[in-house]
């Protein structure tokens, strides 16, 4: 099939096959080696590329990058940094001048992070690098570096086409609209929809799946906008599937602040550039960090099948483990959250604070009226196989006073909720002693007091 | 002088731009086939049948090779020849290569690399130290056991007495390059080699028994490597030799490299270690005696774990004189992973033993860890510039004398703000009269001790003091979140404990143009060695770094040389450039000597420019001139370290040429419902010498300390019951992101010169900022002790898991 984009500027055209990744065709078609492959999965960042389109300029991880994904876009790589006449791009210098670079093998990565972050006027430093991994320096000299070219012009080169104009005949299966991917869907119920590619990445780069017939057909739908809207009903936000996370973060940042900071230790800004709600709720991971939250919401989910759509409350989906309420060729086609949820707090637990699986991810919602407790919504990921509410410690809170002693009660109460699993990530008493903790953090958090290592200074 | 300049690395540019290039990015002729390992699904047995059908039917797949396929040596092991590179048929650990697949592409030969249909009869693997020990699974024959003075009496008459036990956890390096090899057929049989390796002496070695041919037919080069951290001192081995053999029966050029799961399941990593202590020690703090033993899992092959292990007893002092210790070391076979060398090579794990003593000391006497670790702190050096002990045969050269004016100066410099290193010869140190004792329990006297006055100054630069008492007020006033601070000091012996290690070699050219190429026996792995040493070239014929052309390392170049390990890379091939250069550098004095009729002495060389007394001419002329009267003008360099000598069965002897020396203080906050954690604060003193490059060095302070915080903190390897590593991949495995790095963090090189005779007065700074992570660890559990009465009992890696445990332990 053949893709087009621009390339560092120059038009290219590649016929290929849909799970080719950006990173290989780079390296081993276009000498292109400067963009490195150190994980193959996502996890470090060192095949950072940029990527322009109707959202503006991100970095996505070439590595789990399906060349499809790319069709009438603008990419650059490292080696398109630096002008045309070879003057080094603000960012290049900077890392030079602080010492960045050490073993050098990251540094490709890096660079083209801290380029996009200075294109979109960033300086939350630690969020825009948070997705590339560096074993040498530690850091700090790197992030010196990006502080020191704050400010500095951007180079005029680096501002892409959004949609460049290279004609638009493509024969990729890149259904254009919600009508198209339910046609599409039902006609390959056993295919795989593919958005942002960061789970089905994985399913090529480490399990070869697409050499064993295992993903059928696939579609990707990274180009049908309307999944791609966010809608304001008023008192709700309809959220489309493929909607990314970096999106769904700037949509909820005001509206549920908690929401909104868990959002940003979701991944890292490659994956969440990537990764859409849609595809973190359909997968039905017992891990994934959106459907604690959405729970503890009380958000809906739109189903569709074919032209048959239904609504389901978003707990309901989950049945259990690698088991949702979807049938073969039915899809997510968006949720709708309120749009006023004061009391929700995300609480996400992992071995490292940025980029990492949760352990536990614990998502409250508690309505106190009068110093008494009238509605409780508390979900946890990590501690069962599927996202599930903590019925019991919420009937526990029911009708009670809003007090330490009703938490201890509920906290015991929580116990028999789940029965969680050990793994490389915690071991199963630690995760119910951490939910337990969630819960008593929440009730000091609601309280007014300093519950949040983050927020701590020395 | 180039040298002590903040220059930046000399492939910065290349970084930044894409451009450095690293084995995988290396063209290759087109024709070139790609490998990968078939590996075991079991960690212990034997193999009863063996299907690779699928795996030669698999698209692209040329050829499968197991065991009895390869013409010669089946052995990639860096010590004893116990590890063969495919398997004979015994498994021993789960992700064991047992064939390999030569394919046209790299997913290719992974792909069938999986369709091996392989029947085991499966055994019980050896996987805990319990197991080993019950099965006496252990390298040598018994533990290795160092004494000093009467430990048991020293503890039986002990004031006061505890024991205790700490179990850390291993390190993946996660070197962000992954192995990787290349290796081109020649002709005649011989054959190139390109290695992410930091032993390219070991890789030409095992790559000529493989193929069956003398050391002189493989030539092996590396440029660079994306990160070593001693992870590819010897697990490069069986990739070189798998690209080598293929390459011998394809005739085609052979490329490999692990994919990440394949080598973080494949290869070795850090050493875990359990130290059991047991200690006596009186009322104020002072130890009389200590009886550690430590176990640690060395995996299914020896490799470089005896040295390892070695090198954790030779630290297990740390920078505490122990009156009498005795350090028994049991070093354990298990069904795992070969572990292997690690920046620290076992120091990290055998000082964190002491400094877990001292905390532990402190905690049931109620008194300031810092002040008890200043207390059993060994004497202070006696004066300045002294060697650390024994005779330096070999004296200054009247040109190598810095600027000795500041003598009474002794303050760090910061040289984060790019100053470091101005001031670098160190004042007298307060006259001390040397104690007795003062000697290590390996029989060494520590000469060079600075630790007195290097603390002093970081307390003061730190407000130790002050933090401290705020850190106590801050816990007063929070229920749930707590603070922590920890001093802790580093004291690390520089040397290869194989004392015949300890050379190098160097081979300069000076071209008639006077640009010179360099080339030396060092690898570069990130750590800025190769400009270190093209500044001290420089810094030899006066002349302006750009002059110099750093060029990869070759064994065709520099035979026979030692492994970029050990931090000794710029002590030993910085002194082997120097003798280089120096040999040209009199060649061309001389010459021009008896053209102008002076004393070869009268001509020097500085500025870009070589004056014969008063008159200048370019170093270019200079050269020219010295061609033209048929001077050579190449030369070779060699160095040993002198004084060297260790019986390291009798654990005797002065295994080091001196020590290293740093400190650093940690705060931090923990949650004690959750037991997560951050680092708030880290301010580091440390001892580099007269530095080199202090921007360079700064770089491994700042690094090194960020990965030994990552070691005992986020970095836990987990292995299931069946002796599966869980860990990985960067998905399970987490190494510290750009936000987990102290956001305070203040970094000064120590004001001082290295009184040992070595390259510019510099001391070695690869391994020894590492152990600086020590100190988050005991800050985490000064955090936990202001949770109740009891001794915390932190151990490592300290997870949110395990800090919510130490909570309650404190609670108890």
């Amino acid at each position: 099939m053949n893709i087009t984009f621009l390339l560092n500027g120059e038009a290219v055209e590649v016929d290929t096959h849909p799970t080719q990744t950006l990173l290989d065709w780079l390296r081993e078609t276009q000498s292109l080696t400067g963009t490195k492959e150190g994980c193959n999965e996502g996890d470090c960042g060192a095949c950072s590329v940029m990527i322009t389109d109707q959202n503006g300029a991100r970095t996505l991880n070439a590595c789990i990058l399906f060349i499809p994904q790319l069709h009438g876009k603008s990419v650059r790589t490292v080696e398109g940094l630096a002008a045309p006449d070879g003057t080094l791009h603000p960012v290049q210098q900077s890392m030079i001048d602080n010492h960045g670079s050490q073993c050098g093998f990251c540094t490709p990565g890096f660079v083209v992070s801290m380029a996009t972050g200075h294109l979109n006027g960033r300086t939350d430093h630690d969020d825009v690098l948070a997705g590339n991994l560096c074993r040498c320096t530690g850091y700090a000299p790197i992030v010196r570096a990006a502080q020191a070219s704050e400010g500095m012009p951007v180079p005029d080169h680096m501002r892409d086409p959004s949609r460049p104009d290279l004609g638009d005949k493509t024969d990729i299966p890149a259904p254009e609209t919600s009508d198209a991917v339910a046609a599409w869907y039902m006609a390959n119920p056993d295919g795989t929809l593919i958005a942002g590619a960061t789970d089905v990445g994985l399913w090529v780069t480490k399990d070869f799946r697409n050499k064993t017939g295992k993903m059928g057909e696939v579609a990707f739908l990274n180009r049908c906008t309307d999944l791609q809207q966010i809608d304001d009903l008023g008192d709700a936000l309809r959220i489309g599937a493929a909607v990314t996370m970096t999106d769904v973060l700037a949509a909820v940042r005001t509206l549920h602040p908690s929401y909104a900071n868990m959002i940003r230790r979701y991944g890292s800004e490659q994956v969440r550039n990537a990764a859409t709600i849609g595809g973190n709720i359909a997968n039905g991971s017992p891990i994934g960090d959106n459907p604690p939250a959405l729970i503890a919401l009380d958000a809906t989910l739109h189903l569709r099948h074919g032209d048959t759509r239904r609504d389901v409350p978003i707990a309901d989906f989950f049945i259990e483990y690698g088991k949702q309420d979807r049938k073969a060729g039915e899809f997510v086609e968006a949720v709708t959250i309120p749009k006023s949820a004061p009391a929700l707090r995300c609480y996400k637990l992992s071995k490292r604070f940025d980029q990492d699986i949760s352990a536990v991810c614990g998502c409250f919602n508690v309505t106190v009226e009068n110093d008494t407790i009238t509605s409780a919504c508390i979900a946890f990921g990590g501690m069962a196989g599927t996202p599930k509410r903590a019925a019991l410690a919420e009937a526990a809170l029911l009708g009670r006073p809003w007090s330490s002693n009703t938490i201890e009660t509920a906290a015991i109460a929580l116990a028999d909720d789940f029965q969680p699993m050990s793994d490389m990530r915690a071991s199963a008493a630690y995760r119910m002693e951490a939910a337990q903790g969630q819960l008593r953090r929440y009730f000091d958090d609601l309280n007014g007091k300093q519950t949040n290592v983050l927020e701590v200074r020395a | 002088m180039s040298v002590s300049k903040p220059l930046p690395h000399d492939a910065a540019k290349l970084h930044v731009t894409g451009t450095a290039r690293y084995v995988d990015d290396v063209p290759m002729p087109s024709g070139t086939l790609h490998l990968a390992f078939g590996t075991s699904t079991i960690a212990r047995g034997t193999i009863r049948s063996m299907n690779l059908d699928a795996v030669k039917n698999a698209p692209g797949v040329v050829a499968v090779l197991t065991a009895d396929d390869l013409p010669f040596a089946n052995d990639v092991s860096p010590s004893i020849h116990d590890e063969p590179m495919l398997s004979d048929g015994t498994i021993h650990y789960l992700g064991q290569p047992i064939f390999l697949v030569v394919a046209r592409t790299h997913l290719q030969a992974r792909f069938a690399a999986r369709q091996a249909d392989i029947d085991y009869t499966k055994e019980t693997p050896i996987l805990s130290i319990e197991d080993a020990l019950a099965a006496d699974a252990r390298f040598e024959d018994g533990p290795r056991i160092y004494t000093k003075g009467d430990v048991d009496a020293a503890l039986t008459s002990a004031p006061n007495r505890l024991t205790g036990r700490l179990e850390m956890g291993g390190q993946e390096h996660f070197y962000l390059e992954g192995q990787a090899a290349l290796a081109l057929p020649q002709e005649g049989g011989d054959m190139v080699v390109q290695s992410s390796t930091q032993h390219p002496t070991e890789i030409q070695h095992k790559v000529a028994e493989s193929l069956g041919v003398a050391m002189h037919a493989v030539r092996v080069e590396i440029r660079r490597m994306g990160g070593g951290f001693g992870g590819k001192e010897s697990q490069g081995n069986a990739l070189a030799v798998s690209c080598a053999v293929a390459a011998q029966l394809t005739g085609k050029p052979c490329k490999m490299r692990y994919d990440r799961d394949d080598d973080m399941t494949i290869t070795g990593k850090r050493h875990d270690f359990r130290i059991d202590y047991d200690v006596g020690f009186g009322a104020d703090g002072r130890l009389t005696g200590v009886d550690f033993t430590h176990y640690t899992r060395c995996g299914w092959a020896q490799d470089l774990s005896l040295p390892v292990a070695d090198r954790a007893m030779l630290h297990a002092d740390n920078a505490y004189l122990l009156p009498a210790a005795r350090i028994t070391s049991h070093r354990l076979k298990t069904n795992m992973q070969s572990a292997t060398a690690f920046r620290g090579f076992g120091g990290p794990q055998g000082m964190f033993g002491i400094e877990r003593v001292m905390d532990h000391v402190a905690h049931v006497l109620g008194q300031d860890p810092c002040e008890v670790r200043r207390i059993n702190y060994y004497a202070a050096a006696p004066t300045a510039g002294g060697p650390s002990g024994g005779s330096f045969p070999a004296k200054m050269k009247p040109e190598e004398k810095i600027e000795t004016a500041d003598l009474a100066r002794r303050s760090a410099v910061n040289a984060a703000s790019g100053s470091g290193g101005a001031h670098r010869f160190g004042g007298a140190h307060s006259p001390t009269t040397p104690k007795r004792d003062n000697t290590t329990p390996y029989d060494m006297d520590v000469t060079d001790f600075i630790l007195h006055e290097m603390t002093d100054k970081l307390l003061n630069d730190a407000d130790y003091d002050a933090r401290q008492q705020a850190v106590s007020a801050w816990n007063n006033s929070h229920a749930t979140l707590k603070k922590g601070i920890a001093f802790s000091p580093v004291k690390f012996g520089i040397s290869f404990t194989l004392t015949h290690l300890n050379q190098a070699g160097a081979l300069v050219h000076v071209y008639q143009d006077g640009s010179v190429q360099l080339n030396h026996g060092g690898t570069e792995m990130g750590q800025g060695l190769f400009q270190k040493v093209a500044q001290v070239a420089a810094s030899r014929f006066g002349i302006d770094i750009t002059s110099v052309k750093i060029t990869a390392t070759d064994t065709g170049k520099v035979p026979n040389t030692s492994a970029t390990a050990a931090s000794s890379g710029t002590d030993l091939n910085g002194m082997a450039v120097q003798k280089a250069c120096d040999i040209i550098r009199d060649r061309i004095a001389a010459c021009l000597a008896e053209l102008h009729e002076v004393k070869p002495n009268a001509v020097t060389f500085r500025d870009g420019q070589v004056f014969v007394d008063d008159q200048g001419m370019s170093f270019a002329a200079a050269a020219k001139i010295a061609y033209e009267n048929r001077v050579s003008l190449s030369a070779t360099g060699f160095y040993k370290t002198p004084d060297v000598a260790w019986d390291r069965i009798a654990g005797k002897g002065r295994p080091f040429f001196y020590f290293a020396y740093g400190a650093a203080i940690s705060e931090v906050v923990i949650d004690t419902l959750t037991g997560e954690n951050r680092l708030l604060r880290v301010d580091v003193l440390h001892d580099a010498g007269a530095s080199l490059n202090p921007a360079l060095d700064i770089g491994q302070i700042e690094g090194g300390y960020v990965q030994g915080a990552g070691w005992l903190t986020t970095e836990e390897l987990v292995w299931d019951g069946a002796g599966r590593l869980r860990t990985h991949a960067p998905s399970t495995y987490k190494i510290p992101a750009c936000s987990d790095r102290p956001e305070v963090f203040n970094v000064s090189l120590w004001d001082g010169e290295n009184p040992a005779e070595t390259i510019y007065r510099s001391k070695a700074v690869g391994e020894p900022p590492f152990m600086l992570g020590i100190s988050a660890h005991l800050a985490l559990a000064n955090a936990c002790t202001a949770c109740g009465a009891t001794y915390p009992d932190l151990q490592a890696p300290a997870t949110a898991q395990e800090v919510l445990q130490a909570v309650k332990r404190s609670r108890a």
